[in-house]
């Protein structure tokens, strides 16, 4: 019999999936550094934390969505689709609903309302998209490839591409209401997501799940999971984060758009990538995410004080970092997988 | 003759504080067939490396044809004559016969350009060395494993080899490719090439080789003339353990059947699929590979629907629309390929054990039980003896005998009444098919009801209290154990007497 079985999470495991944390902290403090003594007056001053607190949840709750997908082995490229359309039902109907001039009390009703649309119409997104997925078995980058252009395409048919303003005041003073003067709400609602969806992963059975149908399909079949309702479950939650994105992005802009955002794709992609989730699908986890967000922010505002580095160049540093990203972790996980057959024989 | 065309003496070689080879000895006349036998993890694999120059021994002294070489690199051995043919035989499934025999030629001539002219010579050239009959322009990812294996000899008769290594070649070859394997063996050696036959099938090192050299744990444990060996000390020396194997008999009273099939047909697949399974018994069927074996039996685990015919669980007639359904049922399967259908490999040893049975792991938030989910594991461990160092390792770091004993572990937590297991000792060593045969004699003496699929006909003899045996789709005979042969078995499934 075996004596040697530890009880409980091991050590060594911790010890092995964190190196992945580890290097994005080391990597985090390195461009935190940097900025600090690149630009000592602008960055990391109190001023320059509030403003990236506004800036990173909306992407980055989007990029947790993409997170999911890419552990179940798929991906949601439709996300910021998904996010100005379900932004621009809930401003159509605030903007029909609520009376010119009602007061406050009077107005709550309709954005709960508002609200409730915008989650709903993500919801609906993302199952359609899992739909295709799923039952009709579209590889999941060109399905939501057209979810995307769905979605986007609707929205600029009803909006004829304007945007959607004249908001009621009370939505974008709620949605940039800031906690103890500093914390934005966006920033508390990322917060919350990242720690719900983290101790979903974690340790719901639906997580696990998630984890197991990335890494072989075929297998999760003949350990009869239910494939096709674990793959639009989860873009069903991937599209509820992206109208919670999208509802942020509408307070902020005090509007919302069909073309907001439209970079994010990409970028969420590359944060994904960067945290650790595998582009194959079973692997990854919601720390390695936020700290990508972290990393890319803290990256992404200091550029920003470089005024001889134009604007035109953040797209090359991002695709750069992305190809980087990607052999770094191949080469590392052959490394690693090496480590874990020897220490077997051990 | 006997004059010694590879000796290795001594042989150490260790993997990061792992002594995989412990001072290993080795040698082959010219035109000897010698088997090499061992368990998973004994060093075979790591002393074929060393020999084809892909691993440098620690220590030892490797002496091919009379010369003595310190330092081995793979183009040295290879133009030194050997040639090593590994289980997945290397060879590019997506071209051409023609390409894949001649592309290492003209590569080896460093042209800078295919000369398709001479490229069809040389591959007629190569297939004709062993008689073997093929269309050259055919892609290889279309030949059976039986050719593509022969593929990859032809090519290695290419380079004027002195010795071939067969790394298990028989491992994916029904008994008449066996056979006709074993005819080219023999035509190599009658042309001088010395071959080692790396095998843990007795039968086959009886059939083929001359001597045998056994190793365990990295060492040489015994060697000599094939002759002189027999089951139970081949056994012994590849495991270190006695066995003794009786065949089973349910000792129940023959109740109500929990499982009964009437007629089940799929078409293409299998016709008229009829039979009874009582608690306690362990139902064998026997088959060639397509004989629609697996195809029955994903269809009884809910993976296939039937086209006709019914299934009754308990006596009532079900409907199986999905694995979820068959195992609500009841139902367990261990799929036939561990690999892409029994496990996900890269995730843990825990995962990969208790994924069926995550809903009773959870506590009232719906959040997993941790504690729960080790303790379950710890406990399959012991009672399965997995060798696992940590159930947080990634299953594949496991050898096959105990990632199939996970794969069996995943079903022992849920109410099963029938456990259907498909060639469930493929690929794993003795000592572990042992365990795994004696845990399903446990399994049917508690009363459930075992149907075991399986080619390995002493396992189906051994194991089974019934045979049954398919061939093109049908039942075409029902057996005892007790009364029949493994050669009988043979003649009816291949339908060659």
């Amino acid at each position: 019999m075996q004596s040697t079985v530890k009880p409980a999470i091991p050590a060594k495991a911790l010890a092995g999936r964190d190196q992945n944390l580890l290097r994005l902290l080391v990597m985090l403090v390195f461009v935190f550094g940097l900025m600090t003594v690149l630009r000592p007056n602008e960055f990391a001053t109190l001023a320059d934390f509030n403003s990236m607190m506004r800036q990173f949840p909306e992407y980055g709750i989007m990029a947790i969505g993409i997170s999911l997908t890419m552990i179940t082995g798929g991906i949601d490229l439709g996300v910021v689709g998904t996010a100005n359309l379900s932004a621009i039902f809930a401003a159509k109907f605030l903007i029909g609903a609520v009376p010119q001039g009602a007061p406050p009390e009077q107005v709550l009703p309709y954005l709960a309302a508002a609200v409730a649309i915008a989650l709903a119409t993500g919801l609906l997104c993302g199952a359609f998209a899992g739909l295709l997925i799923s039952r009709f078995r579209i590889p999941a980058i060109l399905a939501t490839l057209g979810t995307q252009q769905l979605y986007t395409g609707i929205a600029i048919g009803i909006t004829n591409g304007r945007p959607q303003s004249r908001l009621p005041l009370l939505y974008s003073t709620i949605g940039n209401t800031e906690f103890f003067g500093f914390f934005p709400l966006s920033f508390v609602i990322y917060c919350a997501i990242a720690v719900g969806i983290g101790l979903m992963l974690s340790r719901s059975r639906f997580g696990t799940c998630m984890y197991m149908l990335g890494t072989n399909a075929k297998a999760a079949r003949f350990a009869g999971l239910n494939n096709a309702s674990i793959i639009i479950r989860t873009y069903m939650v991937s599209g509820i984060l992206s109208s919670v994105a999208g509802l942020i992005m509408m307070a902020r802009a005090n509007s919302a758009k069909a073309d907001y955002g439209a970079p994010y794709t990409l970028q969420c992609v590359l944060i994904a990538v960067l945290g650790g989730i595998d582009p194959n699908g079973g692997f990854g986890k919601i720390t390695g995410v936020t700290l990508a967000i972290l990393i890319l922010q803290f990256l992404s505002s200091g550029l920003n004080m470089f005024n001889n580095i134009s604007n035109f160049y953040r797209d090359v540093i991002w695709g750069g970092v992305l190809i980087l990203v990607l052999v770094f972790n191949r080469l590392f996980s052959i490394r690693a997988e090496r480590r874990a057959v020897r220490r077997s024989m051990a | 003759m006997a004059a010694s065309i590879l000796k290795v003496v001594g042989i150490a070689k260790s993997f990061g504080g792992v002594q995989a080879l412990k001072g290993v000895s080795l040698e082959i006349d010219a035109g000897e067939i010698h088997c090499l036998a061992g368990e998973n993890g004994s060093g075979k694999s790591t002393l074929i490396k060393v020999i084809s120059g892909v691993h440098e021994p620690d220590a030892g002294s490797i002496e091919i044809v009379g010369r003595r070489l310190s330092r081995l690199s793979p183009m040295e051995a290879i133009a030194l004559g050997i040639q090593v043919i590994y289980q997945d035989f290397s060879v590019f499934p997506n071209l051409s016969v023609m390409e894949n025999l001649a592309l290492n030629m003209e590569l080896m001539d460093k042209r800078a350009l295919m000369n398709w002219g001479r490229a069809r010579a040389i591959a007629a050239h190569a297939v004709s060395l062993i008689g073997f009959e093929v269309d050259l322009d055919e892609r290889v990812e279309n030949l059976s494993v039986a050719d593509r294996q022969l593929v990859a000899i032809c090519r290695a008769l290419l380079h004027d080899s002195k010795l071939i290594i067969m790394d298990e070649p028989t491992s994916a070859l029904t008994k008449k490719e066996v056979k006709a394997l074993f005819a080219v063996i023999k035509s190599l050696q009658s042309r001088g090439i010395s071959i080692l036959f790396v095998s843990h099938k007795l039968d086959e090192v009886f059939e083929i080789s001359e001597r045998f050299t056994i190793l365990r744990n990295g060492e040489n444990v015994a060697a000599g003339s094939t002759e002189e060996l027999d089951h139970r000390t081949f056994a012994f020396h590849m495991t270190g353990r006695e066995f003794a194997e009786a065949s089973y008999k349910s000792d129940r009273a023959p109740g109500p059947p929990v499982l009964s099939v009437k007629g089940l047909s799929q078409v293409g697949s299998y016709e008229g699929i009829s039979f009874d399974l009582a608690q306690g018994e362990i139902l064998g069927i026997t088959g060639l590979l397509g004989s629609g074996r697996t195809e029955l039996v994903e269809t009884l685990f809910g993976i296939s629907s039937p086209d006709s015919g019914s299934i009754e669980i308990a006596g009532r007639e079900v409907r199986m629309r999905s694995v979820k359904d068959a195992i609500a049922l009841g139902i367990g399967y261990v799929p036939s390929d561990r690999l892409t259908e029994g496990l996900f490999l890269p995730q843990s040893i825990e995962r990969n054990a208790v994924i069926g049975v995550l809903g009773r792991l959870c506590n009232s938030l719906g959040l997993l039980n941790r504690r729960a989910v080790a303790e379950l594991m710890s406990k399959w461990i012991a009672e399965l003896s997995i060798a696992a160092k940590d159930p947080s390792l990634p299953v594949k770091t496991l050898s096959g005998g105990n990632q199939q004993k996970v794969v069996l572990a995943r079903w022992l937590a849920s109410e099963l009444s029938v456990l259907i297991l498909n060639g469930p000792t493929m690929g794993v060593d003795i000592g572990a098919k042992y365990d795994i045969h004696a845990l399903m004699r446990e399994l049917a003496s508690k009363g459930l009801a075992i149907i075991i699929v399986s080619d390995d006909l002493p396992e189906v003899l051994a194991c089974a209290s019934r045979i049954l045996v398919m061939r093109d789709g049908a039942f075409i005979q029902e057996l005892e154990p007790a009364t029949t042969t493994e050669s009988r078995l043979g003649e009816l499934s291949t339908g060659v007497a």
